[in-house]
């Protein structure tokens, strides 16, 4: 069979590259564009842009599959794009609007689409992955085959709560993946400065599975390792510990730059980093076994352009939250005799 | 109607929800053996996949219980202290009282965080007595504090079947309360008050172990020509101001006999709500009957220094009989 002599790389190239491509644009587009909308004062707080690291939710939630429940970070707008959530809710959401996935309540921290399986963006660190381990066991408990996906960074590997989770998960063999992304900074601390391991993935050995750390800028080694992962969970009944090594080549947030005096990363890192980038990389592949064509993929590029633009059109006309859902949704049993504001 | 005791009832409560609801499980430290006796025997019947030992991870499997929430079960945790809230106190604040709404409503955390021997047991030191039932509840999570073994197993019931987090402190000193209660299947609504004893001198509104040392110090205020009238508020939050008032109304004098610390505490909220929603109705300063804020000390003579009693109710009780309007010190009245 010819079939049999295809690199499995160019057939995972073949048969996802063109959709995964165009889950990694569109994530680039939107955080680039909520960026611009939040210097420009259109929209408030503050947002953690995922540019740099799209290989990295994208390869391992096609990798995961649909059924994946995940909890998800401060930085999630790039799981949620590549679970599928549309960009119209999301952007109406940082503007703080009704119709946002959260009706305005969360704000770009704490987008999130149950229905999507999103089990909540969190914005203190390795809160969400201890979450997930919690569904992780309902879904045992009821005997579904759903896993649960983890996502937390360098900085949360550092996290009491994280540790905590990972040790039950393997004494209670529970169907969870660990991923951390490792972009390389928590905060402004090096994370060879905050680690005691070059690698993430070894701490998995402490609680007794298996971990493994991979290039996260090239999202199909990580759709493949999310694949690998799954099996071995599979087999062992245990959790098991992704480490994607990336980058995110913004601040941790996005207003950072005017506010540090002296930047904490050396200045040609970024470039380095860039010459790696996943987009650029998925792309010259495509082009280069000419699967698709390059008129194609300008296309792509400009119908993920009008995405985004349409959603921030979405929510500019989005009428605002009238002032009485401030004081709803705080319970989901109302009695009388709670605070002040509860209806 | 059988008398047991309050442990029994927490025991009675949980094993009869579990029977009736296959989404309920409990889980904690040592709660397969149950050191209170409280979970005793829990797994003999529901097995170990619905009753779980933890290791000593309070945030974790405080998480852990969280996310099963969120995906349909309705997990009871158990702290055997109640210094553990504070180990667990990102899970408790920020993601169990915070999750629902952050997330516009889509998510229900049907879970109970039971804070069992909560309180000043005796002798056990600074870190395991603490009585920090206002502390949740002050950022929204509900509570509720039973002082009876017919509202431990009526309260906690429905504890397990509301749809939000619900803390129950058990109080260490009514554990091993008497009491009876009703047979069949009950819950007790949360947020509702109960006058427990009848006088129109003096509104004393108490909760937990409080509620007894106001029934004491009730007969020895009787010899006085006081008669108090004990109010258990039986839940922190939601809180049944309304039966509160109504109280004030009949007696124009309240004291608050809460054993927490009294700086930002139960009985403060209470006196700011009856102040606020009934000035007109008192006759005399509200007076609290609570904990210094100081750590409780270890010493015997010293920590029943600081721990309120029936003998601190008395004291704060003769001040608002003996003060009048509007010339009353409005001291804390209790040690």
């Amino acid at each position: 069979m010819e079939a049999a002599n295809v690199p499995a790389r160019t057939k995972l190239l073949q048969a996802h590259g063109l959709i995964l491509l165009r889950r990694m644009l569109l994530i680039r587009e939107f955080d680039a564009r909520a960026g611009e909308l939040l210097a420009s004062g259109e929209i408030m707080g503050e947002i953690h842009q995922y540019i740099g690291q799209e290989a990295v939710a994208v390869g391992v939630l096609a990798g995961a599959g649909a059924e994946a429940l995940v909890g998800s970070t401060h930085r999630g707008h790039g799981h949620l794009l590549a679970r599928g959530c549309a960009p119209r809710p999301m952007m109406a959401e940082l503007y703080g609007k009704a119709s946002g996935y959260c009706k305005g309540k969360g704000g770009s921290m704490h987008i999130t689409s149950l229905e999507h399986g999103m089990l909540g963006a969190n914005a203190i660190l390795g809160a969400s992955a201890a979450i997930a381990v919690g569904a992780a066991f309902a879904e045992k408990t009821t005997q579904s085959s759903r896993v649960a996906v983890a996502f937390f960074g360098d900085g949360a590997a550092n996290q009491g709560v994280l540790h905590e989770s990972m040790n039950l998960a393997a004494v209670w063999k529970l169907p969870v993946l660990f991923v951390c992304e490792n972009n390389q900074y928590a905060i402004s601390l090096r994370a060879d400065h905050g680690l005691s391991v070059r690698d993430v993935s070894s701490r998995a050995a402490a609680y007794g599975f298996d971990g493994r750390s991979v290039d996260g800028m090239d999202v199909l080694t990580v759709y493949e390792a999310t694949c690998e992962a799954l099996r071995r969970m599979r087999t062992s009944s245990l959790p098991f510990l992704l480490e994607a090594k990336t980058y995110r080549y913004h601040g941790h947030f996005s207003a950072e730059a005017a506010i540090l005096k002296h930047p904490y990363r050396p200045e040609d890192e970024e470039s380095v980093w860039q010459r790696r980038d996943p987009i650029a990389r998925l792309r010259g592949e495509l082009l280069a076994h000419g699967f698709v064509p390059q008129e194609e993929l300008d296309a792509l590029h400009g119908d993920v352009r009008a995405e985004v633009e349409d959603a921030v059109v979405f929510a500019r006309q989005s009428p605002p939250p009238s002032a009485d859902e401030a004081f709803t949704d705080v319970y989901a049993t109302e009695v009388a005799g709670l605070p002040d504001g509860v209806r | 109607m059988p008398r047991i005791r309050f442990a029994q009832a927490l025991h009675d409560a949980l094993a009869e929800e579990m029977r009736r609801d296959a989404s309920v499980i409990v889980l904690g430290e040592d709660v397969r053996c149950g050191l209170m006796g409280i979970t005793t025997g829990l797994v003999d019947e529901f097995g170990p996949e619905r009753v779980l030992d933890t290791p000593i991870s309070e945030a974790g499997f405080t998480a852990l219980a969280i996310g099963a929430a969120i995906r349909g079960l309705r997990p009871v945790v158990e702290y055997q202290i109640s210094a553990l809230p504070y180990v667990a106190m990102d899970q408790l604040v920020n993601q169990a009282a915070k999750l629902r709404y952050m997330t516009g409503g889509q998510i229900r955390i049907p879970m109970v965080v039971r804070v069992t021997m909560s309180g000043a047991a005796g002798g056990l030191g600074a870190q395991h007595s603490d009585h920090n039932y206002p502390m949740l509840a002050h950022m929204g999570l509900k509570t509720i504090m039973p002082s009876s073994p017919a509202d431990a197993k009526g309260l906690l019931k429905s504890a397990v079947r509301d749809d939000d987090p619900v803390i129950v402190y058990e109080d260490a000193k009514c554990l091993s309360v008497r009491g009876e209660v009703p047979e069949g299947d009950y819950a007790t609504p949360l947020g509702r008050a109960e006058v427990v004893r009848n006088g129109g001198a003096v509104t004393i509104v108490a909760i937990g172990h409080m509620v007894h040392e106001a029934l004491r110090a009730s007969e020895l205020l009787d010899r006085e020509g006081i008669a108090a009238e004990i109010v258990d508020a039986r839940c922190v939050l939601p809180l049944d101001t309304h039966t509160v008032l109504a109280s004030v109304a009949r007696t124009g004098r309240l004291v608050v006999a809460d054993d927490s610390n009294s700086f930002c505490g139960f009985a403060a909220e209470v006196a700011a709500r009856v102040a606020g929603e009934g000035f007109g109705l008192l006759r005399a300063p509200i007076i609290r009957c609570a904990r210094p804020t100081v750590p409780v000390p270890f010493s015997p003579p010293l920590e029943s220094a600081i721990l309120p009693s029936a003998a601190g109710v008395v004291r704060a009780a003769r001040q608002p009989m003996e003060a009048h309007m509007p010339a009353g010190k409005g001291a804390d009245g209790c040690t």
